[in-house]
């Protein structure tokens, strides 16, 4: 099948960027998103142009590198399917497609479709972590957790940081992200020491990343690679609340 | 208190607030629902009901008294809300200086994506609507507030109020349809299990304080209080 | 270029001790085997808490090595300097890791013991590994669970509460720890969140986007890296007292491997060509349960975990060409291969052998789907038992990740599989400290050639890498630091300066070449070529034949790439293409080695060393070493160094899974 792109080119984060169309021809319904990208690009390569720029790595749907806005969503809009594992046999022979980077202002484009998602490394830094220091562990069946909760950490777990809950977001919002983490440790009984300082600190750092609010829309949950549910965000509301009763212990 | 200036700083101790005083106003608004509705019985019952509210709590307090408190209380919620509001909404527009050439919903709702618009609609109707009932505003024959009867009556015999009331108390159906579930969300007593409680929950008092709200001036209009 | 080595086949009648290399110390601890590592220990030099902060350690990788040592040695005190050249730590190839994590806790009680693991993981390598390291491994397995629960990783459970456990191809015990099908992405996100920690506590300096390109060597000691930085393009030097290469495998040689796509060969090659010698380059894993190839479009391919062959039943038509659809083969018409060959290990035969069989399977016309390269992995049997949902439970992700890629769906039509490139057990050579031949330069992780032989078992990858990076590297590189004079130097030094010329000058070699094919078109022809001459079954004529054109094709690559762009943005053809030089120098590595090992073990099956019934033959007489290659220029014959391997444990015998 043939199609039409509509992409967004960005030479690096100092110029300003614009679409380009360009021609995809010959495309197979067994190729992923990303593979006709690749085709795209060799094309571009031959003709002497610049391949079009985007972040991919795994390509299979957990390392979180690709993201890109595709006609409207992020990653393509297919339920519980990175960009990478977006299968071309979603489209038709003559679509327009329209791909853009993520945006928002704590993702700023780096190139073409990358985005500088450094922002997120910085919420885990600032206490998306249990300080277990190597070696002081006892044996691993010492503390039980129900299955209920090891579950439910590790759907929150299961958060691959690629940033299309913030892309999705209307208002640019980090929340889904930063309540994973939360969620995720603060359901396990290694996190409850730290469960309180850990969401004051989170919270502080994603605000001061210039992250939007939470109009708990739904977006992001939706969009959600992972399908992380909205819950972890009640969850890090409600640890939130907590803490600030227990003045932030 | 520190700790709760620390709270209001973020995103979400700003959504605390709104949904602290939002709750506050969903109280007001089912209480002032559930007390128009008394127009039904007559206008010695309706009248009654005003006289009521005025003189609640006396003689512990002074007529008006507690009327007085809940003004005020419910005068700091909506500065405390619409602050709050504002300020969200300006973070929020900012976290994302570009915007997209295309962009598609899966999972909001028109309430949802409408709830600042809806909220700014229902501000203004707000200030007109204490004007109108409080102060008499384009009330002809204004009775005072001895007569809340003929002043209901008189106001919705205008087919012009009678529209712009049941736009208004749409807008509040729709900013509750939303808002009501994100309270419990964003307060975090909302969990997988309640979910789909507080969602029909606000669902329904959206659907029934629209209701409830525009019987009134529709009673008025068609005739069936007069 | 020559195909034969400067070594020769050591001749059987002089006594074995003859053949260790004196260059080639691993420096394995005395004493019995149980012993060693826990007097070793001992033995070795400390670091004072106090002096830790002044010595500064360059990590290179942030997967499950790379993360867990850097955070471990931040918490000790050294100053840590952690790179990665994907834009978070979070994102290493580790995290693609689905199955589990081995470990000898023996919470099934069913025999398990580190002894068995040792046993376990020596004989699953066709007795290729050094026994001295595995039983280390298999000693500090526990502890590694142990540390990753307090982490919070949320390994599945029992309703007890307890942990659970599966099990997995290669042993007859349930020992795998898992987190559903994503036990790679949990465990190395405990260990970038431990990383993260020291990060903002500022004892590790995280360079992410950052490709380290050559390794710099003062006085004979490794003192630092060369990257490019590759948002800007800047290349810089960055000086340390110890240089820890964690940067993982080498399959994507091959082009289309289950590796992600970025991973790559520069660091530890580079290293190899500063002196580093490199281990058994030839054992390659190819993984049996991958998603079948689609076309050549293909980029990558698309693992699904071991732990389907738990359920699932790997068949074929008995018939060459029976091109009927599944549903319409009867039970009768069916070969259930590995069951049939393997009784007692059944479709949990190991790796190797599993992938061995799918390929004879294929190569006498009985594979299936497009083009005949593939298998059926049918789960209908174990729907019938269990339920869907028990099955949906155990393997819901990976189904949806089959269904997302080929538009079928498993639960109705069985899953066709096909054998991939996965992993290499080959890497740079190291000692028992992890050290390799360059004093000061320590390999961990996938990117050594230690612990798993010829053949790596399933889930003892993570196991490594996490051994490696928690509980080893962190004792024998004090020892290290505090036995080492280390004299004053910074990058102003000439080897710096001098690297740092070069690396421009190939970048600009690159950029300026503007000739007629893309850097994937030279990837993908340098695949076909490994994957024809030196994949799942090897001859010395097909190996011949790709050492001639190997040497050929990396001719045309200097000659001929295309490399679009600039050097001061992103550029990510340019890093492909130097990405690609090196590889283009590994393969014929790989292919030497190859084809000097005469005889079939583990991954590297030399069709002339087969049993009558098609099962790899051991010299056990010959080859029993580690081959390290010793770099001397390119197109130059690498010099074989024989690290002689003693089985002093474990008896050596065929090795049988029937």
């Amino acid at each position: 099948m043939n199609l039409t792109l509509h992409v967004w080119r960005q030479k690096n984060s100092r110029s300003e960027g614009r679409f380009e169309t360009y021609q995809a021809k010959d495309i197979i319904p067994d190729m992923s998103f990303l593979e006709m990208l690749d085709v795209v690009n060799q094309e571009l390569i031959m003709k002497g142009e610049e391949p079009i720029a985007f972040e991919h790595d795994c390509r299979e749907g957990i390392c979180g590198s690709c993201g890109m806005v595709i006609n409207g969503y992020p990653h393509g809009g297919q339920k519980g399917t990175t960009a990478c594992q977006l299968h071309m046999r979603h489209y038709k022979d003559g679509d327009t497609i329209t791909i853009e980077p993520w945006r928002a202002r704590a993702f700023p484009v780096l190139k073409d479709l990358i985005v500088d998602r450094s922002a997120f490394d910085r919420i885990i830094q600032s206490g998306g972590f249990i300080s277990a220091t190597t070696g002081v562990a006892q044996d691993a069946n010492t503390v039980l957790v129900p299955k209920s909760n090891a579950d439910a950490a590790m759907d929150a777990a299961a958060c691959i940081g690629c940033g299309a809950c913030v892309a999705a977001c209307p208002n640019a919002s980090a929340m889904l992200f930063t309540a994973a983490k939360i969620s995720h440790l603060g359901l396990l009984p290694q996190g409850q020491p730290e469960r309180y300082a850990r969401v004051v600190q989170m919270v502080e750092q994603m605000d001061k990343e210039g992250f939007g609010g939470c109009t708990n829309i739904g977006e992001c949950s939706a969009a959600c690679p992972k399908e992380i549910s909205l819950d972890v965000i009640a969850r890090m509301n409600r640890d939130l609340l907590v803490a600030t009763i227990k003045g932030g212990k | 208190m520190a700790a709760a200036l620390t709270l209001y700083r973020s995103t979400i101790g700003k959504k605390a607030i709104m949904a602290i005083t939002g709750f506050i106003g969903y109280g007001f608004v089912i209480l002032h629902m559930v007390g128009n509705l008394h127009i039904f019985e007559g206008p010695a019952e309706f009248n009654h009901y005003a006289e009521f509210l005025r003189t609640i709590g006396t003689p512990v307090l002074p007529e008006r008294g507690l009327l007085w408190i809940l003004r005020v209380v419910l005068l700091a919620s909506v500065i405390l809300h619409v602050t709050a509001a504002v300020q969200l909404t300006r973070l929020d527009w900012a976290s994302r200086p570009q915007g997209y050439r295309q962009t598609k919903r899966k999972q909001a709702t028109f309430a949802s994506m409408t709830l600042r618009w809806g909220g700014i609609a229902i501000f203004f109707f707000l200030i007109y609507h204490l004007a109108h009932f409080t102060f008499g505003v384009g009330i002809p024959n204004f009775a005072g507030h001895e007569s809340a009867y003929q002043n209901v009556v008189t106001g919705f015999s205008n087919p012009i109020n009678v529209a712009l009331y049941i736009v208004a108390v749409g807008a509040l159906g729709m900013h509750l349809y939303h808002g009501v579930w994100s309270m419990f969300q964003t307060l975090g007593l909302n969990g997988a299990r309640t979910d789909g409680f507080w969602r029909g929950l606000a669902a329904l008092s959206g659907i029934l304080l629209f209701l409830g709200f525009s019987t009134v001036p529709i009673a008025v209009i068609t005739g069936v209080v007069r | 270029m020559t195909m034969s080595t400067t070594d020769t086949k050591p001749s059987t009648t002089r006594p074995a001790t003859e053949y260790i290399d004196p260059k080639l110390d691993a420096k394995i601890p005395a004493g019995p085997i149980e012993r060693k590592w826990e007097r070793h220990k001992f033995e070795m030099k400390l670091v004072n808490p106090t002096n830790r902060r002044r010595y500064t350690i360059i990590i290179v990788g942030s997967g499950l090595a790379g993360a867990s040592a850097a955070a471990t040695l931040a918490e000790a005190g050294y100053n840590i300097k952690c790179y990665c050249y994907q834009d978070s730590p979070r994102r290493a190839h580790s995290i693609a890791a689905q199955g589990g994590i081995n470990a000898a806790k023996n919470y099934r009680n069913d025999g398990d013991s580190v002894f068995r693991l040792f046993y376990d993981t020596i004989k699953g390598g066709d007795f290729r590994a050094r026994e001295a390291n595995v039983y280390r491994l298999a000693e500090v397995s526990m502890a590694i669970i142990d540390q990753c629960v307090a982490q919070g990783v949320p390994f599945a459970r029992e309703y007890s509460g307890y942990l659970d456990n599966r099990s997995f191809g290669g042993a007859q015990v349930a020992r795998t720890f898992y987190a559903r099908g994503q036990t790679g992405q949990q465990l190395l996100l405990g260990a970038y969140q431990a990383l993260s920690r020291q990060i903002g506590l500022g004892k590790v300096q995280m360079f992410s986007h950052t490709e380290m390109l050559d390794l710099v060597v003062i006085d004979g000691q490794a003192r630092g890296i060369v990257t490019r930085d590759m948002i800007t393009g800047k290349v810089e030097s960055h000086i340390a007292d110890a240089v820890v290469l964690a940067t993982g495998g080498y399959s994507n040689v091959f082009y289309l491997s289950t590796n992600a796509k970025g991973c790559n060969t520069t660091a530890i090659w580079r290293a190899h060509r500063r002196g580093a010698f490199f281990g058994n380059p030839c054992y390659t894993q190819i993984h049996p349960t991958c998603i079948p190839v689609s076309g050549d479009h293909q980029s990558k391919l698309t693992l699904m975990s071991e732990s389907l062959r738990n359920d699932g039943r790997v068949w074929v038509p008995k018939t060459p060409g029976d091109r009927r659809p599944p549903s319409q083969i009867p039970e009768n018409e069916r070969d259930y291969y590995l069951e049939r060959k393997y009784p007692s290990y059944g479709n949990l035969a190991p790796r190797d052998i599993s992938s061995r069989a799918a390929k004879e399977a294929c190569d006498a016309g009985r594979g299936v789907g497009p083009g005949g390269l593939g298998v059926y992995l049918d789960f209908a049997d174990a729907i019938k038992r269990l339920g869907k949902n028990v099955i949906a439970e155990r393997y819901g992700n990976l189904f949806d990740m089959y269904e997302r890629i080929t538009g079928e769906n498993p639960y109705e039509v069985p899953m066709r599989i096909y054998p991939a490139v996965h992993y290499t057990m080959g890497g740079l050579w190291v000692d028992y400290n992890l050290m390799s031949t360059i004093p000061g330069l320590f390999v961990i992780g996938e990117a050594n050639f230690s612990d798993h032989g010829a053949n790596r078992l399933g889930a003892s990858a993570l196991m490594q890498g996490l051994a490696d990076g928690y509980f080893i590297l962190p004792y024998t590189i004090a020892d290290y630091l505090a036995s080492t004079r280390l004299p004053k130097a910074d990058t102003t030094h000439s080897a710096f300066r001098e690297t740092e010329a070069e690396i421009n000058d190939r970048v600009r070699r690159l950029l300026n070449t503007k000739g007629l094919r893309t850097v994937d078109s030279f990837h993908r022809e340098l695949g076909r070529i490994m994957w024809e001459y030196c994949g799942m079954a090897r001859n010395e004529a097909g190996l011949k034949k790709a050492l001639d054109q190997i040497p050929a094709l990396r001719e045309e690559f200097w000659a001929s790439v295309k490399v679009p762009g600039e050097n001061n943005d992103i550029n990510q053809e340019l890093e492909k293409a130097g990405r690609l030089a090196d590889f283009l120098e590994l393969g014929e590595l790989m292919c030497i080695d190859a084809l000097h090992r005469n005889e079939s073990c583990g991954g590297h099956f030399r069709e002339e060393y087969q049993t009558e019934d098609g099962e790899a033959k051991r010299d056990d007489e010959s080859y029993s070493y580690v081959a390290a290659w010793e770099f001397t220029s390119l197109g130059a014959k690498p010099i074989l160094h024989k690290e002689l391997l003693q089985f002093e444990n474990i008896a050596l015998a065929t090795r049988s899974y029937k």
